[in-house]
């Protein structure tokens, strides 16, 4: 481990992010974070899905490159081109899903990636290990094949190889993910002798409770922008409780001169008024990669918005592809006005008055290669005035669209220009115009702000506002609490698939939806 | 690739450039196609050469038998027929991003059925009626063919590009089983079906040799050009295609469409099988397989799935298909030199794709 004699006391920074931005189609992923890495530390990574905690390690492990701002690596500006390339600086990453090739053994594993014209040098291999794993104090066994290991022991490899490489700077990307509670103990200690040997790791997790435990310094991503950090003189000087409280100050509080902040919808919902949308003990089955809900029931007045809070991941995407009937209920009821629409399909409940507008507006809201005019009617296709007989009525297609493309102030080339070249704000105004079309009744916005620039967020949450002040009922999903807090008459926390609480936006609602969230009573 | 011909809308301000950069994309279009067939030919002609073969006259053959000669250009015309309908079917699989490989399977199995049915039906029908009906049958064929992988696909999700190859390789079996034990003709010694009568067979056009499958052919793709560009149904099959999560997202029956596609697919297929022998073969004779199928999947990609630009590409690859068996033979150039000249043809546009997407990369960054 030659390079590793860097002492501890040495506190320079192995790699630095400066003002770093990347943009994906539509969405900042990275909005210019600021970023020091430093020997002896684990340096917590902590932010929601989609806050773009993997954008960020994509480009640290050479696999995407910023758009903007520059990445330092020993105080010097270093383009990091390859994963390659990130090995040989010293960079290694260890990925949340395993990458190792199960039919082989560990030690055939870590001699992957050795120059193809040379026998792989087994027995220094041996000794190198040897070496590493009894200053760390684990066993490895090298000679069994993965796919016998556990999780955790299959992580202590992918640890290993990287430790092999020489690395300075271990990046574990929501490595407990997978792991028992032992394990992810079992982690943090190895975590703690490889920052006592002078390594330094970044370690990425969205739970609040291993960042305390484990962390020296810690981060909060938050939409693609570093929210705040607490730094190592700190995070000592408080307790694991006051640490936690001062990250859920950072990722649901408010910022001070926030130009998101707006007051509370004043206006009342009439509240002898009978719901538009009722729903009953909904439950939709678990599946492979995706949280079943169980027992949701909520009803939604007109002119009423009702918020869906909680941590992303939590069946709030299932929740409205349930209620818009994109994926099948195992059971409740969904009533629209008092009529049961559960067995209604994708097309008749629109037809009825229930809009879903979806948070992935190029995946499944549109068709990225059709124009502008013909995304405006995806959800159409066949209905008069727009097809008649069954032929397309072009003419009657452009009229409407270039009407919509006034009235939300669509801002696009033309009307034949392809749907995905348009920023994600202007996708999201063609989404808004095709739910919001005449006939809706009950609306379902989810997370309908994100990845968007201010000003497009600003006028998203208006229209969503507008809606309701027109009689509809809204169902808000969102993780960013501020704009829950700034529109919602009442806000349901959703927690492992089911409504754990709901609680009426009145003064105190941060706190209390903040206490559910993170699993406490209200 | 959505609305390909749309013609110039002038329903905002906004498009009043965009005829301009139509017209700019147009020639660029042709730019991108013609260009590669010239390298490809250069490329081919160098081959040639190394097997001591003078490309010029090789070239010179193929483009007096394939187009210039009277005689010639008839048999290209003829060739065309099932040639069009193959690559209307593949033109609405490919538009629904379904790849629909087991053509030749379907084509044989529709060949076979209109042979077997269609001398035995002239007999006790009116003969037009007798031919729809034998092009019906040969349909239904094909089209209950393509249902395995069609189901396969629609409710288990399993790859059709292994289905439908799997299923050609039965499916050519198949026909080859069905002639030489089930529709074999008692009266010949070599295995072969029945062979309908030339006067009941589809009208020769005017005074010539071409048959009139070639209209049929040139409606069946020109319908399924305006079907999959102009219609609500053509539409939802391009939503699928293009983005099979967003199609789900929009309320389409998903399942329900693909079937749809497989069947529309297959039937054209059948279709072009049974237009060969009712217009020109007249009967199936053992291990008889033209595989037209897999030579018309270039074809469309190089027409980028529009049915204009594919009826031009058939027409080539007739010419060069009539005209290299002849230049073949002339020559001593194996038969199969067309097929190394249209992959190579493919190989380079798929080259040019590349660089002209990277250059365009290039200029934006």
């Amino acid at each position: 481990m030659s390079n590793l004699s860097s002492s501890p006391a040495d506190r320079r920074d192995i790699v630095a992010l400066e003002g770093v931005t990347k943009r994906f189609p539509g969405i900042v992923a990275n909005d210019s974070v600021d970023l020091s890495i430093r020997p002896g530390e684990v340096h917590v990574l902590l932010g929601e899905n989609g806050a773009g905690k993997s954008t960020l390690i994509g480009m640290l492990s050479g696999l995407q490159q910023p758009d903007e701002g520059r990445i330092l690596v020993d105080g010097k500006p270093m383009p990091i081109t390859s994963p390659r390339h990130a090995l040989a600086l010293g960079i290694g990453t260890v990925f949340q899903h395993m990458m190792l090739v199960p039919t082989l053994t560990v030690a055939e594993n870590l001699l992957l990636g050795g120059p193809w014209w040379q026998r792989p040098k087994t027995e220094e291999l041996e000794a190198r290990v040897a070496e590493i794993t009894s200053s760390l104090g684990i066993t490895v066994k090298l000679h069994a094949k993965v796919s016998e290991l556990s999780l955790g022991e299959q992580q202590q490899v992918e640890i290993l190889r990287a430790m092999v490489r020489n690395s300075r700077l271990l990046i574990l990307d929501e490595s407990t993910s997978m792991l028992t509670p032992k394990g992810i103990e079992e982690l943090g200690a190895l975590m703690r002798r490889l920052v006592e040997q002078g390594l330094a790791i970044v370690f990425i997790t969205h739970k609040l409770k291993e960042a305390a435990a484990f962390g020296d310094r810690i981060s909060v991503l938050k939409l693609g922008r570093k929210v705040g950090e607490i730094p190592p003189e700190r995070f000592r000087a408080l307790g694991e409780q006051e640490i936690i409280s001062e990250i859920v100050e950072l990722m649901f509080g408010q910022q001070k001169g926030d130009p998101e902040a707006v007051e509370r919808p004043a206006r009342a919902v009439q509240a002898e008024a009978a719901p538009l949308l009722r729903v009953v003990d909904l439950a939709v089955a678990p599946t492979d990669n995706a949280p079943g809900l169980s027992s949701i029931s909520f009803d939604i007045r007109p002119g009423e918005i009702l918020g869906i809070a909680g941590i992303d991941g939590n069946g709030q995407k299932q929740l409205a592809e349930a209620l818009a009937g994109q994926r099948a209920a195992t059971g409740g009821s969904v009533r629209l006005e008092d009529t049961p629409i559960e067995a209604l399909s994708v097309g008749e409940r629109r037809q009825r008055g229930l809009r879903y507008l979806t948070d992935d507006r190029l995946g499944e809201g549109t068709v990225g290669t059709f124009p502008v005019s013909i995304n405006f009617f995806l959800k159409q296709v066949g209905a008069a005035p727009f097809w008649r007989g069954g032929v397309e009525q072009r003419a009657e297609i452009d009229r409407r669209a270039s009407e919509l493309v006034r009235e939300y102030d669509v801002r696009t080339p033309s009307l034949k220009t392809p749907v995905a070249r348009l920023s994600g704000g202007n996708i999201q105004k063609v989404l808004l115009a095709r739910e919001l079309a005449e006939g809706a009744k009950v609306v379902i916005f989810n997370k309908p702000t994100y990845g968007l620039d201010l000003a497009n967020t600003l006028a998203s949450r208006q229209r969503i506002r507008d809606t309701a002040a027109r009689g509809l009922a809204v169902l808000l999903i969102s993780t960013d609490l501020e704009e829950l807090l700034s529109m919602c008459h009442r806000i349901a926390v959703i927690a492992n698939g089911s409504l754990v609480g709901t609680v009426a936006n009145t003064d105190d609602a941060r706190t209390r939806v903040g206490r559910l969230m993170i699993g406490l009573a209200a | 690739m959505s609305i390909d011909t749309a013609p110039t809308v002038s329903a905002t301000s906004l498009d009043a450039t965009s005829s301009a950069a139509t017209r700019r994309d147009i020639l660029r279009r042709l730019l991108m196609t013609l260009g590669p067939i010239l390298v490809a030919l250069v490329i081919a002609g160098c081959i040639l050469l190394a097997v001591g073969v003078d490309p010029l006259a090789y070239y010179g053959y193929v483009l007096e038998k394939g187009l210039l000669s009277p005689l010639g250009i008839q048999q290209t015309l003829t060739r065309m027929a099932p040639l069009l309908f193959l690559a209307a079917g593949l033109i609405v699989a490919f538009r629904a991003g379904m790849w629909n490989l087991g053509g030749d399977g379907q084509f044989l199995l529709g060949a076979v059925t209109a042979a077997a049915s269609a001398p035995v039906l002239v007999q006790i029908l009116p003969a037009w009626l007798a031919l729809v009906c034998s092009f019906l049958i040969a349909m239904a064929v094909a089209m209950i063919w393509s249902l395995v992988p069609a189901l396969l696909r629609a409710y288990q999700g399993v790859n059709e590009i292994i289905t439908t190859l799997m299923m050609t390789f039965l499916g050519t079996s198949l026909a080859n089983v069905l002639v030489k034990l089930v529709f074999r003709d008692p009266g010949t010694t070599v295995p072969q079906t029945r062979t309908l009568p030339v006067e009941d067979r589809l009208p020769r056009l005017f005074d010539t040799t071409i048959t009139s499958g070639l209209l049929l052919g040139l409606a069946a793709i020109i319908i399924v050009h305006l079907v999959m560009t102009r219609t609500a149904f053509g539409l939802k099959l391009r939503i699928v295609g293009a983005n099979p999560r967003a199609a789900v997202h929009a309320g389409l029956g998903v399942p329900g469409l693909t079937i749809a596609v497989f069947a529309i697919s297959a039937g054209l297929a059948g279709l072009a099988g049974a237009v060969d022998i009712i217009g020109v073969q007249g009967n199936v004779r053992a291990d008889w397989n033209p595989a037209y199928g897999l030579a018309v999947i270039p074809a469309v990609f190089l027409a980028r799935m529009n049915g204009f630009a594919a009826i031009g590409f058939v027409f080539l690859l007739s010419v060069l298909s009539i005209g290299g068996e002849s230049a073949a033979r002339r020559l001593g150039v194996p038969n199969h030199f067309t097929l190394v000249l249209v992959s190579i043809v493919l190989i380079v546009l798929a080259l040019a794709e590349y660089v002209d997407h990277r250059y365009n990369q290039s200029r934006k960054a």
